[in-house]
């Protein structure tokens, strides 16, 4: 037995199933990431004091990771409409360079964490740095999670292709409106905690 | 793509292959995707635990009803840490207390109602073959089942299972024992079920409906179920931001809800300080005033549907129901704060959540009124569903007219967190949406199994439940009002003001003991009739909406021939027609 509207839309909704399933999961997701910076708002206004972000925080690596990141959903892009052309080897080249600017990402974030707890900055230190390692953590796991969906399409996932392309495409496409949410939480997290 | 959709040949994505019938025990009972099998995993699980927590308030009873007498034949059995010669310690009291409204709340009705009867009844009455997705729908429920797990456990860890009430409150929780970490993951667990469960439900009623089934003709148990996917979707993500906050609070030492100069035992706390313990609040109630509507909204889409069944007649204002449901959903995200009236939060604060409140009740009370309404003039079929949705209609009204003083502030103040705030939201669940899903049970118990329950042991559990739910709750008003606090583990019996009403604890905890023993015909019944009953037809009770024209019970992919919706879903007594029931289903 089959799910229908999987691979093809339906006439009178014009989605996918996958469609409507990712918008609803970056709706909740919309949700989590606005308790936490509505919570931001109520832990800082509450507060005598407040850092600015950039006496703590490193920008210019900020800086870099946010460039990292928009490059990543350009390649996310690009790997996606590689497949609309029908050319498999250069969506394999630009996915490969979506998931591994996502690991730089990762990496530039190890060396400012552990530069953060070579100083004695933990979060229990002060409530900046508290929401600081939250949501920046919280970040973090989405992008592992993102890259891990866009390295199982990248290697073992691309079978996928050869039997059934358009449903390939639309998976892809799902990811990476995953990848560019995630790439957007970052775009409101850096001002936030690195320049306020 | 160019290929049909709706019944592609096997194998045509080469994914999917038609090898259902050679499914081994495992993937066909144990990790099936098959909405059917996880819908009644959901339910049996859902049931365990509604059991289960019973269980647990039935001994806060006797702790509440003969304060520190030792607890005859099994007091013995839970150990010198938790009740040292069958005398109940305080702390085991808090960890019954916190458990049972977690267990009840998370573990018990949310999963009987939306993972349970959502997963069974939803896609048979759309039409759909499946959900949308079903290996998503596989792991929802496994993911229950592990936050489950981890609430369990959590009675077993060092100093017991979380004790700061259902509510979790910080700062309280924040310094609580080893059990408050497993809540905590336990609930991560409970909110991913959910929301997976949500994208599902939302996704499988939008795309997978069938052809002619537009949104008006949908059942208003599909319109419920919608609306509550909305409501899950939406308002659990903040609680499980709060719970990411709460846990880092706990492991790593951070200071959300923590005040500077927090002092526990005597001894000022060493903390960062800064935070902000009403935030908790604010957050956990953002989610549980909506989870209020998710535990009553699929009650009122049962009884909807057995009521139309029943009655032989269309629901009377089909249009308005579902406009006042919709009206519903949105207006539980903006009334949270009438939890917080004591908080201090200020009267302008004030007046703003009371004003929502009250118009929040109008949507509720259309309703009701509808369903009462559509009781005029019918020639009524008194059938165990239909005793238990028409049992379902005082009840929830009793327990909604008794929140009105609690959403007012001044009213509000000296009920606040007595025993009467009890009495009302247990109105509401227990014999209000409790009824509902025992109706629910005995309405598609034919669906499910092919046979029918017993009749006369469901007469029995609904006259028995019925009585002993309202002398369980109804002496509560009275002590609650006497301003009795529900968190004392005594019951009052310290305090003088509360001596006039004592007795009627007693009198709650033998109802209590009494609706245990009448749910043991319920028990024999299900099992008796899974293989015992009296076989059915597909369509045992003349129904209208589409899961009817199913087999019972349905077969992998529900329809032998694909669906389609001709009408609205309660066409019955039709002037003209030769039956007094047309099938939404019949062409």
């Amino acid at each position: 037995m089959d799910i229908p509207y999987t691979v093809d839309v339906r006439p009178d909704t014009g989605l996918t199933n996958g469609k409507i399933g990712i918008w609803l999961f970056l709706a909740s997701e919309v949700m989590l990431f606005g308790a936490l910076f509505a919570s931001y708002i109520l832990i800082r206004t509450g507060a005598p004091t407040w850092p600015r972000g950039d006496t703590i925080l490193n920008v210019p690596l900020a800086t870099f990771n946010t460039i990292v990141l928009i490059t990543s959903s350009v390649t996310m892009v690009m790997a996606w409409a590689s497949l609309a052309r029908n050319r498999f080897s250069t969506f394999r080249l630009y996915m490969g360079a979506t998931v591994l600017l996502g690991g730089v990402f990762l990496v530039v974030k190890y060396f400012e964490y552990s530069h953060k707890f070579e100083l004695g900055l933990f979060p229990s230190t002060n409530n900046f740095l508290a929401i600081y390692f939250t949501l920046t953590g919280l970040h973090m796991l989405h992008v592992i999670g993102g890259m891990a969906v866009n390295a199982y399409f990248w290697g073992p996932g691309a079978k996928l292709w050869k039997t059934n392309p358009e449903w390939f495409m639309n998976r892809v496409e799902h990811s990476g409106l995953f990848w560019h949410f995630v790439d957007l939480v970052w775009i409101f997290l850096f001002p936030t905690l690195y320049l306020l | 793509m160019s290929e049909p959709t709706a019944v592609a040949p096997p194998g045509a994505h080469g994914v999917h292959e038609a090898h259902h019938e050679e499914l081994g025990f495992w993937r066909h009972y144990v990790f099936s995707t098959d909405h059917k099998i996880i819908g009644i995993q959901y339910g049996i699980t859902g049931l365990l635990f509604l059991f289960f927590g019973f269980c647990l308030m039935m001994l806060m009873r006797w702790q509440l009803a003969y304060p520190g007498a030792p607890l005859p034949l099994i007091g013995s059995l839970f150990g010198d840490s938790r009740m040292p010669g069958g005398s109940m310690l305080p702390e085991f009291y808090n960890e019954l207390g916190a458990m049972h409204g977690t267990i009840m709340v998370f573990m018990g009705v949310v999963p009987l109602a939306v993972g349970g009867f959502g997963n069974f009844v939803l896609p048979l009455q759309i039409g759909a073959p499946d959900m949308a997705f079903p290996r998503l729908n596989m792991l929802s429920y496994w993911s229950f089942f592990l936050g489950g797990v981890t609430m369990l456990v959590s009675f077993f860890v060092p100093g017991g299972a979380a004790q700061s009430g259902w509510t979790s409150y910080t700062p309280l929780s924040d310094i609580a024992t080893t059990g408050q970490t497993m809540w905590l993951i336990g609930m991560i667990f409970l909110i991913t079920s959910s929301l997976l469960g949500a994208i599902n439900f939302i996704a499988t009623t939008i795309q997978l409906r069938a052809k002619g089934l537009t949104f008006m003709r949908f059942p208003f148990f599909v319109w419920a179920q919608f609306v509550t996917a909305f409501l899950l979707l939406l308002a659990f993500p903040p609680l499980e931001a709060a719970g990411i906050m709460q846990l880092m609070d706990r492991v790593a030492g951070t200071s959300f809800f923590l005040p500077s100069g927090l002092v526990v035992s005597g001894q000022v706390l060493n903390h960062a300080g800064g935070g902000n313990p009403l935030l908790w609040q604010h957050l956990f109630w953002f989610l549980a005033h909506p989870e209020v509507y998710v535990l009553i909204l699929p009650a009122m889409g049962i009884v909807a549907e057995i009521i139309a069944n029943n009655t032989r007649k269309p629901l009377w204002g089909y249009r308005s129901m579902v406009y006042s449901l919709i009206f519903l959903g949105f207006m539980s995200f903006v009334v949270w704060a009438h939890h917080m009236f004591m908080t201090g939060m200020g009267t302008a604060m004030a007046a703003f959540f009371q004003t929502t409140t009250m118009i929040i009740s109008i949507p509720s009370v259309v309703i009701l009124t509808a369903l009462i309404i559509s009781l005029w003039g019918a020639s009524i079929r008194f059938n165990t569903p239909m005793l238990f949705a028409l049992g379902f209609l005082p009840m929830f009204g009793i327990g909604g007219l008794t929140g009105l003083p609690l959403g007012l502030n001044v009213a509000d103040i000296p009920l606040h967190d007595t025993y009467y705030v009890i009495a009302h939201f247990h109105y509401v669940v227990a014999p209000g949406t409790i009824f509902a899903l025992f109706a629910g049970i005995y309405y598609w118990f034919p669906k499910a199994t092919g046979r029918k329950m017993n009749e006369m042991l469901g007469t029995i559990h609904f006259i028995g439940s019925f009585i002993c739910m309202n002398v369980v709750f109804m002496p509560m008003f009275i002590v609650g009002m006497h301003g009795v606090s529900r968190r004392l583990f005594d019951g009052g019996q310290g305090y003088q003001f509360a001596q006039p009403v004592l007795h009627l604890n007693v009198v709650s905890s033998w109802g209590a003991w009494t609706l245990a023993l009448f749910q043991l015909p319920f028990i024999f019944n299900f099992f008796y009739s899974i293989w015992n009953g009296e076989k059915t037809s597909d369509n045992p009770w003349d129904s209208t909406t589409i899961e009817w024209a199913a087999p019972s019970p349905p077969p992998h992919g529900n329809f032998l021939h694909t669906p389609q919706a001709y009408r609205g879903p309660y066409e019955y007594s039709v002037p003209g027609a030769k039956k007094d029931f047309v099938g939404q289903f019949e062409a």
